[in-house]
């Protein structure tokens, strides 16, 4: 199997992540939601502000 | 190349031919120049305008690395560390197209990006974006393992439900590997080629006019007599017509920029010619795209007509 190669540093993030585990999700009245999908929702939102708030760097005007 | 066959090619040239009223029609449309543009306009410079491009780079790794996949097949993707590699790949891929595509989608909706005939422009992007999510569905049904068998079989009965179940059966494995390899990614590959020819036609939509409140944050009024403002270095620069405004000395590009456009970072004009400003007879005339802009500036990259 595939998980049999892997290294040292994969083993201590895949035990960290618990990938093959049972999904934990989070209920709060009608809704639920799973753990990864609403990190994927608040990652998407951080990065939609952090687009909106960093300065796009300024090139030098090019020169004939 | 003999007499006749030169005269042959001279007689048809005169003929009216659908070749030839596609390739007028294809640079009337669409020009080299705006096709393939090396300036873009001044607000495009914030990060929230990547994210188009951003969704079409890890769309060009989906098809990649799923060609890869389709190449070596099942076992390779299974067992082997390579085949696992590019799997990951595919999805992680997968995963960040759509989160690259939902921030666009969220820029885009906020910037009302339908105005000044982008309404097809939009549409498509609707139409990329959710058949995007039925190849996505349809790559979870060809992973050859118990999730794709639990993801059908728990699918099947929604998709009974809508009634497509009848030509369209989730349970089908090589039905779905076939929407998934060949007519999904052509469709959408598709429509996102048009998307993309449509933003080259119509131009990227400008931010909303300024507020009265946000001209005056700026140092800005929109009453009062027009008064020509200070020529910045390197700075050529056009009110669009219809805005009387008057403008104080000494402002910065940014302060500018609230309320015109600036030329994108290509090279400045050599001598900037002085802003041109309309006079009270074109205030019939709100936000009507000026015949030739600024510095060489293409017209496209004036403010369009809001036909929101």
């Amino acid at each position: 199997m595939g998980h049999m190669g892997m290294s040292g540093g994969t083993n201590t993030l895949a035990a960290l992540v618990h990938l093959g585990g049972t999904g934990k999700y989070i209920s709060w009245g009608v809704i639920q939601i799973s753990l990864a999908n609403l990190i994927i929702i608040a990652v998407m939102i951080v990065l939609f502000a952090a687009a909106i708030i960093l300065p796009f760097p300024k090139h030098e005007a090019r020169k004939k | 190349m003999s007499a006749q066959s030169a005269d042959t090619f001279a007689v048809g040239a005169e003929k009216d031919t659908w070749t030839g009223r596609i390739r007028r029609r294809g640079l009337e449309e669409l020009p080299p120049d705006r096709l393939l543009p090396d300036r873009q306009p001044a607000y495009v410079a914030s990060w929230i305008y990547v994210f188009g491009a951003l969704s079409i780079g890890a769309f060009a790794v989906v098809l990649l690395s799923g060609g890869v996949l389709a190449v070596e097949g099942p076992s390779w993707w299974h067992k082997s560390n390579a085949g696992l590699f590019v799997n990951s790949l595919h999805m992680w891929s997968t995963e960040f197209f759509f989160m690259f595509m939902v921030v666009h989608l969220w820029a885009k909706f906020f910037m009302a990006a339908w105005r000044g005939k982008r309404k097809a422009t939009w549409i498509t992007g609707v139409l990329a974006f959710a058949l995007s999510i039925a190849a996505a569905f349809t790559g979870y049904l060809s992973q050859q393992n118990f999730d794709s068998e639990w993801i059908g079989t728990q699918a099947k009965d929604g998709i009974n439900s809508t009634g497509a179940g009848a030509f369209w059966n989730v349970l089908n494995f090589g039905q779905m590997l076939m929407w998934h390899i060949v007519l999904l990614p052509l469709v959408v590959a598709a429509l996102i080629g048009l998307h993309v020819l449509l933003v080259r036609r119509r131009g990227v939509v400008p931010p909303f006019a300024p507020t009265d409140r946000q001209l005056a944050k700026a140092g800005l009024s929109l009453t009062g007599a027009v008064t020509a403002p200070p020529a910045a270095s390197g700075t050529a620069a056009q009110i669009p017509a219809g805005l009387s405004t008057q403008i104080p000395a000494g402002l910065s590009d940014e302060a500018l920029a609230a309320l015109i456009e600036l030329p994108a970072q290509g090279p400045p004009a050599q001598e900037p010619p002085p802003p041109s400003l309309p006079g009270p007879a074109d205030a019939a005339a709100p936000h009507e795209p000026a015949a030739e802009g600024p510095a060489g500036q293409d017209p496209m990259w004036q403010l369009p007509k809001d036909e929101s």
